[in-house]
């Protein structure tokens, strides 16, 4: 199968890129580790005029941690994470489980937020998270803004012409924290049938200071479960209290029927899987 | 466009569209046609190459995208006449049936006994995840892989 043809810049800088992604207008498209675009492309798809090319900005391939983040360049690979001592919570648990170890040699932690698919993992995570995503624009403008304010809808970020990621700012707890992601799949290499991230930080008295609980493939969208996050929230960690949260995000997700199973059993499963991940993250940031 | 490439070794010249598929250029613009094609939906791995030492699908990557780069194919794992440890351990342990799915499940095990020399089964089953084989059963893969491991140990 071959795609439309296009034409192909390689950036070798940001200014590059995002100039020429502002040339090439609204049917130019950022290429990066390519696992989704050129799928999509070969299947017609999509079809953009212009691709431009960022695996050769040497400035994008970084993972480092400063100033109290984790920051997850533009060009960093999936398996790139999951091997990266600097991972942590539910950001390195959820790594391994993205798709097979080939696509991940290959794809993007950032292409996925971008792509705002809602069988992704990724964005479950940085919601779960609280991350924020660096934007670059054609002007040489850099903005910052909360990953909820990426994410649109279904395969739609808010991104404006011109525009490109340039990293994902994780922050890391300076406390008492743990993460999890729990992920449903068929068979391996699959998206998720179910995809629940949790993450929990304690403070001094071991109460919850902080809470995020976020959700893959039971929403037009990942989705973040704020009134279960707020249940949470200065209460000392129980049994109780997590199930409650969980029962509140079982209710909070839209799981449609489909092949993978019915609507209700996912919704058990999202309660299940968030009890779960809940006590993972709080016996993680207990021994932390 | 000309991209500039080496391929198991050798640098080469050619002149490409941007929409050509890796797989499509190993194939019939390099020759080499021990990278198959499968699914080509990114789905069963018997495409894969070695780009730059990394195992990927290479009908999930433009030829574009490897100019200044190395590709390594499973013709390139011989070296001075001798198969290479995992070529030996595959024909050893009877780890192919009808061969569709061997390149690449070879190129992913030599790059994977390259970062561990003694892979339990698990670990082995986890690093072949992305490769499918419809006759197998993967159980004589494993252990060709963790034989080529031995090997690979013992040097
Ligand atoms: C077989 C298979 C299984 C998979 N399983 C999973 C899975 O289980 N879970 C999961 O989460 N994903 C899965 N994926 C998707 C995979 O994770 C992709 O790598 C990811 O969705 C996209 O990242 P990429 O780097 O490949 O982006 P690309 O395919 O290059 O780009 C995707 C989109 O994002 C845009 N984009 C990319 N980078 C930027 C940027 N820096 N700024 C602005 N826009 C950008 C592109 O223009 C494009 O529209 C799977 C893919 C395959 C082929
Ligand atoms: S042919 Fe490339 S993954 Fe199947
Ligand atoms: S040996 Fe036939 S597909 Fe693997």
């Amino acid at each position: 199968m071959y795609p439309s043809s296009f034409d192909l810049t390689v950036a070798r800088s940001v200014a590059e890129a995002t100039a020429a992604l502002s040339e090439g207008g609204e049917d130019a498209r950022i290429l990066a580790g390519g696992q989704s675009l050129i799928p999509m492309m070969k299947l017609r798809f999509a079809f953009p005029s212009l691709l431009v090319d960022i695996n050769e900005i040497a400035e994008l391939a970084s993972l480092e941690r400063q100033n109290g983040e984790l920051r997850v360049g533009a060009t960093v690979r999936h398996a790139d994470v999951a091997a990266s001592d600097l991972a942590f919570g539910a950001v390195a648990a959820a790594a391994p489980w993205v798709a097979d170890p080939l696509v991940r040699n290959r794809g993007t932690l950032v292409g996925s937020v971008a792509h705002c698919d809602p069988e992704g993992d990724w964005n479950s995570v940085l919601l779960a998270t609280g991350a924020t995503v660096q934007i670059a624009g054609a002007d040489g403008s850099e903005r910052s803004i909360p990953i909820t304010e990426l994410i649109v809808g279904p395969f739609t970020n808010s991104l404006g012409e011109g525009e490109m990621l340039t990293a994902v700012h994780v922050p890391v707890p300076s406390g008492a924290s743990g993460g999890a992601y729990l992920k449903l799949e068929r068979k391996v290499g699959d998206y998720a049938t179910v995809g629940v991230a949790t993450h929990l930080e304690l403070d001094e008295d071991g109460r919850i200071s902080s809470a995020g609980i976020a959700l893959t493939s039971v929403a037009p969208s990942n989705l973040k479960a704020t009134e279960a996050e707020s249940v949470l929230i200065g209460e000392s960690p129980s049994g109780e209290l997590f199930a409650e949260a969980a029962s509140l995000t079982a209710d909070a997700a839209e799981p449609r029927s489909d092949i993978r199973g019915t609507a209700e059993w996912k919704r058990n499963v999202v309660r299940v899987y968030t009890r779960r991940g809940l006590e993972q993250a709080l016996s993680q940031a207990r021994s932390s | 466009m000309e991209i500039s490439v080496k391929i198991n070794g050798t640098p080469q010249k050619h002149e490409i569209e941007p929409r050509q598929l890796l797989v499509d250029f190993v194939r019939s613009t390099a020759g080499l046609t021990g990278t198959h094609i499968g699914c080509d939906t990114t789905s069963c791995g018997v495409c894969t190459v070695l780009l730059d030492g990394v195992p990927v699908k290479s009908c999930t990557v433009f030829a574009a995208q490897v100019d200044g780069h190395e590709v390594a194919t499973v013709e390139g794992l011989k070296s001075n006449g001798e198969l290479h440890a995992i070529q030996k351990a595959f024909t050893a342990h009877h780890g192919l049936q009808c061969g569709f799915c061997t390149p690449a499940m070879m190129l992913v095990g030599a790059a994977f006994i390259e970062e561990n020399d003694n892979p339990s089964d698990d670990e082995v089953r986890w690093a072949i995840s992305g490769n499918l084989c419809r006759c197998t059963g993967y159980v004589n893969i494993v252990k060709a892989i963790q034989a080529a491991a031995e090997e690979r140990r013992a040097q």
